[in-house]
This record gives structure tokens, sequence and C-alpha cells, in this order.
């Protein structure tokens, strides 16, 4: 026995340094893995308050920025509405911005953005306490932002579209091949779509959207234009580069989407099994 | 002693707080950021207990990775820093640190200059690494090793010239 501690005294710094790596480096793996990172997030009291502190103080320097693009959003909205009073068929405005009452919308404030590395995630101001439950899509006016991964009473970590570990379905505007949509790490502007089928009409320029695949988000939210595209190794997908509409740079304001049916849809897949 | 505790207190609440509001953000070209926080860790005093030294790294780390939202990265690069500082100080200051009487802001400058770039190449390798966690990425962690390197080692450099301990 006096030996075993005599050991553990002698060697206290060795042991200590080895539980602690091991313990960094479990928390590392985990991060690295898809819906795992849960120990671990800036959306806790301290962090939140502090960043939403020092949000509190920048946020002033964007304000002529955002009231642009809530006018430029009122103007798209106004003409909607124009439209859809003078149409004869409702049912021609089945674009992007007239979902069905499935979803609903929250609004969100941006208090921290990465977009510097390869995992990337935002903090945004607003919790349990106002509704937000985790899979919620996150979006702005432009385009899509994220996923929301973890949920406390006042803020909530997303992993952004800029992140190796998401894969968000997307699909081309004109016709209905859809893809996988993955960040390279490269730039923070540009985006690929991979796994697109080769006899799928794709042409610079043309826009990207959300697919209707997904439980999270509403299809047809525009994601960004075609800058280039090529075929894959043995030529049967396409991989497709895509200039996002959002600048992930200078966020803002946020609209986190719930899905109501969510968990009946998901009940009903799992009866499958 | 107690003088030694305030100091480094606030200096670990002030590092990282000025990491994360300030230094995070620069993202020069795309994703060159400073990691000025690394100072702490060549400040620390070199005649206290290792395994105090240790344990304060790994929470360093641990909070700038809570802040960041990215797993354990830095926690495991200050560890590793903290565990093999001794190394590097008889390395770099030869046999006047046996005798734990080197006081940094003394030491020649040649010296101190290695000192400080082992140490912080070291810690943005080992994070940088992590982070991306995929030996294909290679270049892309060797390159950001090296600006992200450099720009740290010029801040910290500025910083230790700037906060030189007042002469008795």
């Amino acid at each position: 026995m006096q030996q075993i501690f005599n050991f553990l005294i002698r060697n206290k710094n060795n042991i200590l340094f080895l539980l602690l790596l091991v313990l960094s480096l479990f928390l590392t793996i985990q991060s690295h893995s898809y819906h795992k990172s849960k120990f671990i997030s800036s959306a806790n009291f301290v962090t939140g308050g502090i960043y939403g502190w020092a949000n509190g103080v920048q946020s002033y320097f964007h304000l002529e920025e955002y009231n642009k693009r809530l006018m430029e959003e009122n103007k798209q909205l106004h003409n909607l509405l124009a439209a859809t009073k003078d149409s004869i068929t409702l049912e021609t405005i089945t674009d992007s911005s007239s979902f069905n009452s499935v979803y609903k919308f929250r609004v969100a404030k941006v208090i921290n953005n990465n977009y510097s590395k390869i995992d990337n995630y935002i903090t945004i101001e607003g919790g349990k306490n106002s509704g937000l439950k985790t899979e919620d899509g996150v979006i702005t006016s432009q385009g899509i932002i994220g996923i929301v991964d973890k949920v406390t009473n006042n803020y909530a970590r997303v992993i952004s579209i800029l992140n190796s570990e998401t894969k968000i379905n997307a699909q081309l505007k004109k016709s209905d091949h859809f893809g996988s949509l993955v960040w390279d790490g490269k730039d923070p502007n540009m985006i690929q779509l991979i796994d697109v089928p080769r006899l799928a009409p794709v042409k610079q320029g043309d826009t990207i959207v959300t697919g209707g695949k997904s439980l999270i988000f509403p299809q047809g939210i525009p994601i960004g234009t075609i800058v280039d595209f090529k075929l894959d190794g043995n030529e049967s997908y396409y991989t497709i580069n895509i200039q996002l509409f959002n600048d992930m740079t200078n966020i803002g304001y946020v609209y986190v989407i719930e899905n109501k049916i969510k968990a009946e849809i998901k009940e009903l897949e799992s009866v499958d099994d | 002693m107690t003088n030694t505790i305030i100091t480094n207190t606030l200096r670990f609440i002030f590092l990282i707080l000025l990491q994360v509001l300030l230094l995070n953000n620069i993202n020069f070209l795309g994703y060159v950021n400073p990691y000025l926080y690394v100072i702490f860790l060549v400040l620390y005093p070199f005649n206290t207990p290792q395994s105090l030294f240790i344990i304060v790294s790994f929470l360093l780390g641990l909070t700038i990775d809570t802040f960041e939202d990215s797993g354990g990265i830095n926690a495991a690069a200050c560890l590793v820093i903290a565990y093999i500082r001794p190394t590097i100080l008889r390395f770099s200051f030869g046999v006047s640190y046996d005798y734990q009487t080197v006081k940094l802001s003394s030491t020649p400058y040649g010296a101190r200059l290695g000192y400080v770039m082992i140490l912080v190449f070291l810690h943005h390798l080992i994070l940088f690494t992590l982070e991306m966690f995929d030996f294909s990425h290679s270049f892309l962690i060797l390159k950001k090793t090296l600006f992200s390197g450099i720009f740290s080692i010029l801040l910290i450099l500025i910083g230790l010239s700037l906060f030189k301990p007042k002469r008795r």
C-alpha cells in the first residue's frame, strides 16, 4: 500500500498530465462527431452572457446594414402580397416565402459567429425560454445559415453550414434533381453541392434551393447560385460550387424555423423498422 | 506570493477575454488569427509546483475551447506545453534554469526568442492538427501553424517588451 502511494506521489505530474490529456482528446474526438458534442459548448450562461454583452456594443455599428436588409425583405413581401391579391389561382404562388402553417418562425440575434475554422458554430441569443428546440432550421431573409444543435435556457448553438459535419438536402430550383450540401473548409462564401446525378440540367448561374427531403427546412429556401461544376471521378455525379446569397461573415438577425409535424413524421418513419 | 496569485488570476481572465472577443475575430487573409493567450504559459512563474501549472493550463485551454466551440483542442495544446515546459526552459536557458535563478526579463534576447518560438510553434502545431483531425490536410495545418505562429510570436514579443516588470 505504502509503495502504491509513493509511486502515485512520485509520478503525480505524469499521471495528472495523462488523465487531462485523455479528457481533452475525448472532448476533441467528440466535437468531431455529429450529434455528440454536447458537453462543452458556448451556449451556456457564462459564455453566452459575455458574448451577448460584447455583441450589445458591436451591434450598433451594423444597424444601417440590418435596416437595409429588412427594407429589402419588406419589399419582397409586399410584392408577394400584391401578387397574391391580383392573381386568380392562388396555387401558382408556391415559392419560397409562402409556407403553410406546418412551420413556425421565431427571431433570434446572432451573438457569436465563426467562419475561419473547419468546424464552425454560431451562438444565438434565444433558447428554451423563447421556444427554440434542437434541430430547428436557421435562415435569414437571404438564405440558410445552419441547424440548431444545442439549446440552453437563454442561448442556443447553431451548427453553421460552414462545418465539415453538416449535410443538408438541396436541389436545383429549375428541376427537382437534388444533392447534399457540404463545405470543403476553404472559402466562407463558397459551398459545395455533391451527388447531383449526371442527368440534371446544371448551368452556371442557376439557383440552388433547399430540397423537400429535409424535415428541418421547408422546401425552396434560397441558398446560392452555381459558380462552376465538374463531374466526379467515375463521371456519374456532379460536384457543384455554389456562391452563397448570405454573407456568412456578417449575419446579424436570423429566423429559427420549427417544423411542428416533425415528431409525427419521425414516428411514422420509425414504424417501418 | 499573494501578489503573484492575483497577477496571474487577472492575467488569466484578461487574456481569455482579449482572445475570444477581439483576437478571434481578426481573420487576417481569411484564416490567420493570433493566439496571444499563449503568453500566459510563457510568463507563468518558473518556480511553482508543476502539477498546479498543468491544471491551470488545462483550465485556460478549456475555457478558450468553451468560447470557441472547439471541443478540447486548446486544452490539449496548452496541457502538452505545460507538461514539457521545463524541458524547453532547460534547452533554451541552459544551466541557469536548473538552479532556479532564471528570470525571463533578464535572459539574453536570443535565448528568450528561441524559448517563445518553440513554445508557440509547438502549441499551434498541436492545436491545428487536432482542429483538422485529418492528415490529408497536412499542408493546410503547416500553413496555418506558420502564419498564425508568426503573428502570435510578434504579438507576444510586443507584449513582453510592453509589460516588462519594473526594476527595483
